[in-house]
């Protein structure tokens, strides 16, 4: 067991948390906009932009990872343009690895950012507008903290969902020790390679990573759990 | 099916932790929603339990078809072949083939990197026919008593080449010059044509710098040719037969240099012990052993690349 240890390569460990923390920043400025912009909306373009920014959550992730090869592969037109003008690379990247995870991340904060806006009550904001407030003011200091518990848990379960995405990613980014190669990813090469010791141990990591998360999610939205009764 | 239900029951917990999140009484609406993404979760589990036991009931009533097989026709079985991802489109053929052979026999293909075949087997999957494209796993799983010994045959042989996308730029000339890439799709040690390239790297003594280099590891050969099509990588190491498979897609840069390679690359075939085939399976398995090394089968398989084993 020992010499397993002292043999582990432990980057997978550092790619899977500043992916999900660049893939969950990322997902938090997005989610958030995307709410305001859907809220705003008429109802017909209202369901249409919310079932497309749904999408990732309920499709499998390896139809993300289909449609983001189609996108940035270095054969096809974007991202040959992206490669021969601006030198960017996504696929086989660390890049590739957050656009990934920020993807199917995306969901998870839209809809909880936009079920915490709609609960807000909007006497609130009227009255911060008869008070002279402009919109951003209203927005910091009205909007937010009202929904900072509902914000909150999107965010941590956006940044769970980045950890652990693995379809998209082994699609887009492939399988580089050191640069793409993510928990989830090391697992699934590991266990096909035969190394069950190694990929339990990873597989032990991640799933204390994500009982952690868990508890989190919990003490955050337990604010509002005061008043149910148990039964 | 699994990742589906996966996705609606995260779905759940979003709209419950919505409930928790805000008391107000708006939610009658989001209360009907919960209940239809619950029953949309039982609907879909009846159906996922549905499929299974469906399907495993019409494998146990094509294994209880027993009778005295007659010489020409078989009797009615599905018989459950693992292949090397590099054998995929050529077995597809042979399949069909087959199929007007022996009209009764279904073959069901199961083509991945053999490393990971090897797991299957032992972790008990269902297989009748073991195709690989190593010795090495033939011969582990016949050390483990998997593999009926007497049946194992030698029935192809295949070449190790280095690949480019077709029209790109690359100043790798050869085997020897691979570590001038910026970036290599090789695949994982596990896979028989990620052994033979390591084996030939090692005899060229370039094995560490090779290793140091920036190396996107393929989870089998399909995965290594996939890279390189799709010009995600600069190089790549597959087979010759998946080379010519997307010729137009792909340059060959070269072959494996002569005497690299101590093992040749054999593709060995053998029958797995399955304790749960029928009589009839198990005949129609040594009948489609016996098929895949007639002339016939091995005109398919020169024409695809291999060569027949000596």
């Amino acid at each position: 067991m020992n010499d397993i240890f002292s043999n582990i390569d432990w980057s997978p460990l550092w790619i899977s948390l500043k992916t999900g923390i660049m893939a969950t920043i990322i997902a938090f400025f997005l989610g958030i906009l995307a709410a305001r912009l859907v809220m705003r909306l008429d109802k017909k373009l209202k369901w249409i932009l919310d079932g497309i920014f749904t999408l990732p959550l309920v499709l499998p992730p390896t139809v993300a990872g289909f449609f983001l090869l189609l996108l940035f592969s270095l054969r096809r037109p974007f991202g040959k343009y992206l490669y021969t003008q601006f030198d960017i690379k996504v696929v086989q990247t660390w890049t590739g690895c957050v656009i990934a995870a920020a993807v199917i991340a995306f969901p998870l904060m839209y809809r909880n950012a936009r079920a915490a806006f709609e609960q807000v009550d909007i006497s609130m904001i009227q009255s911060g507008r008869t008070l002279g407030l402009s919109e951003g003011k209203i927005f910091w200091k009205i909007v937010m903290p009202i929904a900072s518990p509902g914000i909150a848990s999107g965010t941590i379960l956006a940044f769970a969902r980045a950890i652990g995405e693995y379809g998209a990613t082994s699609m887009l980014a492939g399988n580089i020790l050191g640069k793409t190669r993510t928990i989830a990813v090391a697992i699934a090469s590991e266990t096909s390679a035969g190394n069950y010791d190694t990929a339990g141990i990873w597989v032990a990591i991640i799933v204390v990573m994500s009982f952690f998360i868990i508890l989190s999610i919990n003490m955050i939205s337990g604010k509002g759990m005061k008043n149910i009764r148990q039964w | 099916m699994i990742l589906l239900m996966a996705n609606v029951e995260k779905l759940c917990i979003i709209s419950l932790l919505k409930e928790y999140g805000g008391l107000n009484m708006k939610n009658v609406k989001r209360r009907v929603s919960s209940l239809l993404l619950v029953s949309l979760l039982i609907i879909c589990s009846t159906m996922g339990i549905v499929g299974c036991s469906s399907s495993k009931s019409s494998t146990t009533t094509d294994a209880a078809s027993v009778e005295a097989s007659q010489a020409a026709k078989l009797e009615k079985a599905t018989v459950y072949v693992f292949v090397a991802a590099s054998l995929k489109n050529s077995m597809t053929t042979i399949q069909d083939m087959y199929s007007k052979v022996q009209p009764n026999v279904t073959i069901v293909l199961n083509p991945d990197s053999s490393g990971t075949l090897k797991t299957q087997i032992d972790e008990g999957a269902t297989c009748d026919i073991f195709f690989s494209a190593a010795m090495k796993q033939m011969n582990d799983l016949n050390t483990e008593g998997l593999i009926e010994s007497s049946s194992i045959a030698k029935v192809l042989e295949n070449q190790v080449v280095l690949i480019k996308p077709k029209g790109s730029t690359t100043p790798v000339t050869s085997f020897e010059t691979i570590t001038k890439a910026k970036n290599i799709a090789l695949a994982g040690e596990d896979v028989p044509v990620g052994a033979y390239a390591r084996e030939i790297f090692k005899s060229l003594g370039i094995s560490d710098k090779v290793m140091a280099m920036e190396i996107n590891q393929g989870a089998n050969v399909t995965a290594v040719l996939a890279a390189i099509t799709e010009g995600s990588n600069e190089v790549g190491v597959v087979y010759a037969t998946d080379a010519a498979s997307v010729a137009s897609k792909i340059d060959i840069i070269a072959s494996a240099p002569s005497g690299s390679l101590t093992t040749p690359v054999i593709y060995p075939v053998g029958l797995v012990k399955n304790k749960d085939a029928s009589p009839a399976q198990t005949a129609a398995a040594k009948d489609f052993i016996a098929y895949l090394q007639t002339d016939e089968v091995t005109s398919i398989f020169t024409g695809y690349g291999f060569s027949k084993a000596k």
